[in-house]
């Protein structure tokens, strides 16, 4: 039996660079991504109806509701756990359907740069209102 | 890498013989897709408009829901977000239901060939019927 790759070794063994070994991570990202979907129940539902509870959709109506801790703080929440939700799900996809190894490689690039750029943007923007308001 | 092209790869499609087992498999797929795409997209829009002030909020508002008459691009975008809008809502219900569904499948339950079949009719008419009762009630004013 081969040795679990340790994460911070350089060394790569012969199997896993033929492509022949499991990358030994599976069963991680099998269990977050069911982790983050019972998450994503609680929290989707939540935006969902925070949403339709709106008295209206006028900017002062919105952001009063955005600057609220309750609502920044679960919209925070929300917006890691379904970014990171996407980035397994969407990994999924790309495994199953890009066979080529150059494809598949850019495809899990992307998709990072996806989920991370626009992550970090949504959760700035709820933080800066929730923080400082909107400057003059 | 010759020895790579050995692994198991996904079944193709059309190996398969359609059935609702099936389609709710495909369309958890394509509504994670749009939930993923569109509605993430429009979503992080949302949150910088609104934290960007009354103006930038003011141009959202303007491409998402109200142009102005007589506005080619703006009447465009809006009947675009309106699409965008339905098919949200239903990619919501379908992906929430059919989550559901596979967390149940995860205990081991629920695989028998009727009760398989069941659930994923439930599913995929319950998802259509959600999304066909919130815009009928939107659009009757109810909401």
């Amino acid at each position: 039996m081969a040795k679990a790759p340790h994460k911070t070794s350089y060394k790569t063994e012969l199997g896993r660079v033929r492509g022949l070994g499991s990358a030994r991570s599976g069963g991680h990202h099998w269990l977050t991504h069911r982790a983050t979907a019972v998450a994503n129940v609680f929290l989707v539902v939540w935006l969902f109806l925070s949403i339709l509870l709106l008295p209206n959709f006028s900017y002062p109506a919105v952001s009063e509701w955005m600057a609220k801790p309750t609502v920044a703080v679960p919209l925070i929440l929300l917006l890691i756990n379904v970014f990171w939700h996407i980035r397994m799900g969407w990994q999924v996809l790309i495994e199953d359907y890009a066979h080529e190894a150059g494809g598949k490689l850019t495809a899990v690039m992307l998709l990072n740069f996806y989920v991370f750029g626009a992550g970090a943007l949504a959760i700035f923007a709820v933080a800066k209102h929730a923080f400082v308001g909107v400057a003059g | 890498m010759a020895t790579a092209n050995k692994r198991p790869l996904s079944p193709h499609l059309q190996i398969w013989k359609w059935g609702p087992h099936m389609a709710v498999s495909i369309l958890h797929r394509t509504s994670g897709f749009i939930l993923a795409s569109a509605a993430m997209l429009t979503l992080v829009w949302f949150l910088m408009a609104v934290s960007g002030g009354e103006a930038s909020y003011a141009t959202f508002q303007y491409y998402v829901m109200e142009a102005t008459a007589g506005d080619p691009w703006g009447f465009a975008a809006n009947v675009f977000f309106r699409l965008v809008g339905v098919a949200v809502t239903w990619a919501f219900f379908q992906h929430l239901f059919s989550g559901l569904r596979h967390l149940v499948l995860d205990t081991g339950a629920g695989y028998e060939l009727k009760t398989n079949r069941t659930w994923s009719l439930v599913v995929m008419m319950g998802a259509m019927v959600c999304t066909l009762a919130l815009w009928a009630s939107a659009f009757l004013g109810l909401l």
